[in-house]
């Protein structure tokens, strides 16, 4: 009986292994990268100019980064998209007392031209976005407030001196948008850049066909060998979201960077069964609520703590995020990653409990004691882009209703709506965020007092004291708890603003697709060096 | 006798000709301050972009370049000399001449309205003239069908259906980019046919119904009695007579359609992917890009006059009492 138990485990541990081996020696001939095809994917926007210091939009990165490198770049791997690595860097130094960083870059790197890039390109590129002489702009320039001076000591070093010490820096110096340009070309013409590409990307500019196409090509004198995997690319211009999916699904594109719907990627997984892979991951966007502090009752704390307890976010997220590109309940950090609440903490906050009978019950108090009537009228604007903005206004609406709000909800046509916000033309409002990376220095300024995006008007003074804190803080666990408590003032105790629910970031994109992982930003991860084409 | 019709033709071309001068200023002035009461701004769109934050400074900058801090009519004077000089500036959202952004498009929205043209007529004359000479048969029954289910159906709606037959039963989607004809004409044709028979489906629909009322009241005019009373063959009074007459109002649906379809197309063209006169309509309008939409208006409004102007003429060959009114 022993000898048979024995036979019998003897077999199944065999078979075990079989069926390993059967089933990682396919999966690890596949991993082994690939040279050589195009890889062709959807924009949904394109790009205004070509210099991406000065735009804000995805237009210009999805096409155009693989054309770029940038000093540091966030890893192509790393899901939460809040690791840097080197690009142009090999290694750096910083200071003991934080205010200064010593890059030193590679060695061979070239721009397509031929010529040689050198610290003198890093510098001038920088000095560009955070010194931009009259005439120039740059968009993210005050987001290196901090940064006193750019040396380029000798060709293979670059030194930034700040004026004080920033937690945030390195992963900013990995930002999508700062590309290095040639120092040579600056000097002659700080436009050039907005009409014309020249970078040491892993790929070379071929054509774009303006509301069509663009299209790159290898760039076989890239510094790092054996890469770029594909001959080249091809970006296609596709506004409609159903064109893009039938792109997907017709095999005219492997894949569209921005994101799907949950109902697009059901319907390409149905119709291409394993043709598609599907690859999630929370977005670092979301829509908030906006509360004019200057319109009555929405100047009274009470009003605020209450409308954002009548949410059931949890419920939202189980039924909201099979029809909208919606679904972590988050605070003010894309849940995954470093500064994110845990959720133990998060379900303290006004909200955020887990039973929303007793949320409710506390509102409608909180309601009774402002002086706020039970049916009372008031309107919240809306923007008319259907996803996610129309469903979640939809589910607020509801929300409202169950404390005793009577909301109408007015639909503003998306060109006209930033500047009904910033005229503070609505009572409340939804707000959005989008950010490149995932931290705190990069999402929190538009709750400051005197940010032109704070919409609500909020003005406090305690919230500039709490960021500016956490922005010095250069130990992690001192800087994550000013963020907790920068937090609880925020969205708890006086309620200046309200998370609806994160984005979620669907991409379904065709099974040949390989090297490529998403990460919380469609800002980042857009090289395509890593990227290659199975058979 | 040469003279004395000469006269009345030229006089009645120039009048037709200066009338397309105030028509096109009186546009000009219209969509200049009706894209101006759109609230938003392309500066702040473009700043703002998709986190929502901007820099007031910047944005007061970019204003001043774009000479947008200038009192109104200033900005409509310079826009004026320009549009007389046919120098319609800079595209305000992508920086690049209003005239390469419209030729980049122009190709293609003109191959497109051709085609559509092509099947419109191919399919409404033959079938208008047969429904009005079999009326009330089966066959005008079925020809009335026809056109009632095309103008029932919006041509973006057939687009996507005509996508998805080609997708869930061929398997096979039409090109994603435009290859100009003369490059690959199988290429060039394979995207844009389908367009074509969506958008001609519709307009013939229109066109087949205009032919078929206007052959029947021309077929009951005395000419026609008369042409049939001196034993002339049938088919000489249906060509020579008839249709010739019957096509004044069919020409003018025609002609309108064409013009409308250069730039109108704003669904189709989204749900077919092309990089056409319309989509760039539409995303000039949603930029607030005021130098490029007011060029459009000025492009599509001159297409109309050009064609109804043609028009005019045609007519007038065509009737003679036309040009002696």
């Amino acid at each position: 009986m022993r000898h048979r138990g024995s036979w019998i485990l003897s077999s199944l541990v065999t078979a075990a292994l079989a069926l390993a081996i059967g089933w990682t020696a396919p999966a690890a001939a596949q991993d082994k990268p690939r040279s050589g095809g195009e890889l062709t994917f959807v924009v949904p926007s394109e790009p205004p100019s070509y210099d991406a210091h000065r735009e804000e939009t995805f237009g210009v990165i999805h096409p155009m980064a693989p054309h770029y490198s940038t000093l540091l770049k966030v890893d192509p791997f790393d899901k939460t998209g809040t690791k840097p690595v080197g690009d142009l860097a090999e290694s750096w130094t910083i200071a003991k007392d934080g205010r200064t960083y010593t890059f030193k870059l590679r060695q061979g790197v070239k721009f397509h031209d031929g010529s040689a890039m050198t610290s003198k390109d890093v510098k001038a590129s920088y000095d560009k976005i955070i010194f931009p002489p009259a005439g120039v702009v740059s968009l993210r320039q005050s987001a290196y407030r901090a940064v006193e001076a750019v040396e380029a000591p000798d060709p293979q070093t670059v030194r930034f001196k700040l004026k004080w010490p920033e937690g945030s820096f390195l992963l900013n110096l990995a930002s999508p948008w700062n590309w290095v340009y040639k120092a040579d070309i600056l000097a002659k013409d700080m436009h050039w850049y907005e009409k014309n590409v020249m970078g040491t990307g892993p790929f070379k500019f071929v054509e774009h066909v303006k509301g069509s196409h663009w299209v790159g090509k290898k760039n076989a004198d890239y510094w790092d060998k054996g890469k770029p995997y594909l001959d080249g690319y091809r970006a296609i211009f596709i506004s409609s979201s159903s064109a893009q999916v039938a792109a997907v699904r017709g095999e005219r594109a492997h894949i569209q960077f921005r994101g799907f719907t949950p109902a697009d990627r059901d319907s390409l997984g149905q119709a291409l069964g394993n043709k598609i892979t599907v690859q999630e991951s929370p977005w670092d966007c979301i829509l908030m609520v906006a509360m004019n502090h200057q319109k009555k009752p929405f100047d009274d704390k009470r009003v605020r703590r209450a409308m954002t307890l009548a949410l059931d976010r949890y419920g939202a997220s189980q039924s909201l995020s099979k029809i909208a590109i919606v679904k972590e309940v988050a605070g003010i950090q894309v849940p995954g990653t470093p500064f994110a609440t845990p959720p133990d903490e998060l379900a303290k906050l006004a909200g955020y409990w887990k039973d929303v009978n007793a949320s409710r019950a506390e509102a409608k108090k909180l309601l009774k004691e402002a002086g706020v009537p039970d049916g009372f009228a008031f309107t919240f604007k809306n923007r008319g882009i259907p996803q996610p903005y129309e469903p979640l206004g939809i589910w607020l609406i509801d929300q409202w209703r169950q404390v005793g709000l009577n909301v109408k909800q007015e639909i503003i046509e998306a060109s006209a709506y930033h500047p009904m916000l910033k005229r503070g033309d609505f009572e409340t409002a939804m707000d959005f965020q989008c950010g490149f990376i995932v931290e705190p220095d990069l999402d929190l300024p538009r709750f400051l007092s005197d940010s032109s995006a704070n919409y609500g008007k909020s003005g406090d003074k305690v919230l500039d004291d709490l960021y500016n804190r956490q922005a010095r803080a250069t130990d992690v666990e001192e800087r994550k708890k000013i963020l907790r408590a920068f937090e609880k003032r925020l969205l708890d105790e006086e309620v200046h603003s309200m998370m609806t629910l994160q984005w979620h970031r669907i991409i379904p994109h065709n099974s040949k697709v390989k090297g490529w992982t998403i990460t919380p930003s469609h800002y980042l991860n857009n090289q395509l060096d890593t990227v290659w084409l199975a058979e | 006798m040469r003279g004395t019709r000469g006269r009345p033709v030229a006089k009645y071309i120039l009048k037709r000709f200066l009338l397309m001068i105030p028509t096109l200023f009186g546009v000009a002035a219209l969509i200049f301050i009706l894209i101006r009461v759109v609230p938003g701004d392309v500066v702040e769109l473009r700043m703002s972009g998709e986190s929502g934050a901007s820099d007031p400074r910047l944005i007061a900058q970019e204003r001043a370049r774009f000479g947008l801090d200038k009192p109104l009519w200033h900005q409509f004077a310079v826009w004026t000399w320009g549009a007389m000089r046919l120098d319609f500036g800079t595209s305000m959202w992508t920086g690049a001449p209003i005239w390469e952004e419209i030729r980049l498009r122009f190709a293609l929205s003109l191959q497109v309205a051709i085609m559509a043209t092509i099947v419109a007529v191919a399919l409404a004359i033959p079938l208008g003239v047969l429904a009005a000479l079999k009326q009330d048969s089966w066959v005008d029954y079925a020809v009335r069908i026809f056109s009632i289910a095309g103008l029932a159906t919006p041509s973006f709606w057939l687009g996507i259906v005509l996508i998805l037959v080609l997708l869930i039963t061929f398997k096979w989607l039409p090109p994603m980019v435009y290859t100009p004809f003369w490059v690959n004409p199988w290429q060039n044709l394979a995207q844009l046919i389908w367009p074509a028979v969506a958008v001609g489906y519709r307009y013939s629909a229109v066109a087949t119904r205009m032919t078929r009322s206007a052959m029947l009241e021309v077929l009951r005019e005395d000419y026609i009695r008369t042409a049939r009373a001196k034993g002339l063959v049938e088919k000489l009074i249906l060509s020579r007579h008839a249709l010739k007459n019957a096509m004044l109002p069919v020409l003018t649906v025609v002609g309108l359609e064409f013009a409308f379809l250069l730039g109108g197309l704003v669904v189709t063209e989204q749900v077919f992917n092309l990089n056409g006169l319309g989509l760039l309509f539409v995303q000039a309008v949603a930029h607030r890009d005021y130098t490029l939409t007011q060029a459009l208006v000025m492009l599509v409004a001159g297409a109309f006059i050009v064609v109804n102007f043609l028009m005019d003429i045609t007519f007038a060959w065509l009737d003679p009492r036309i040009r002696y009114r």
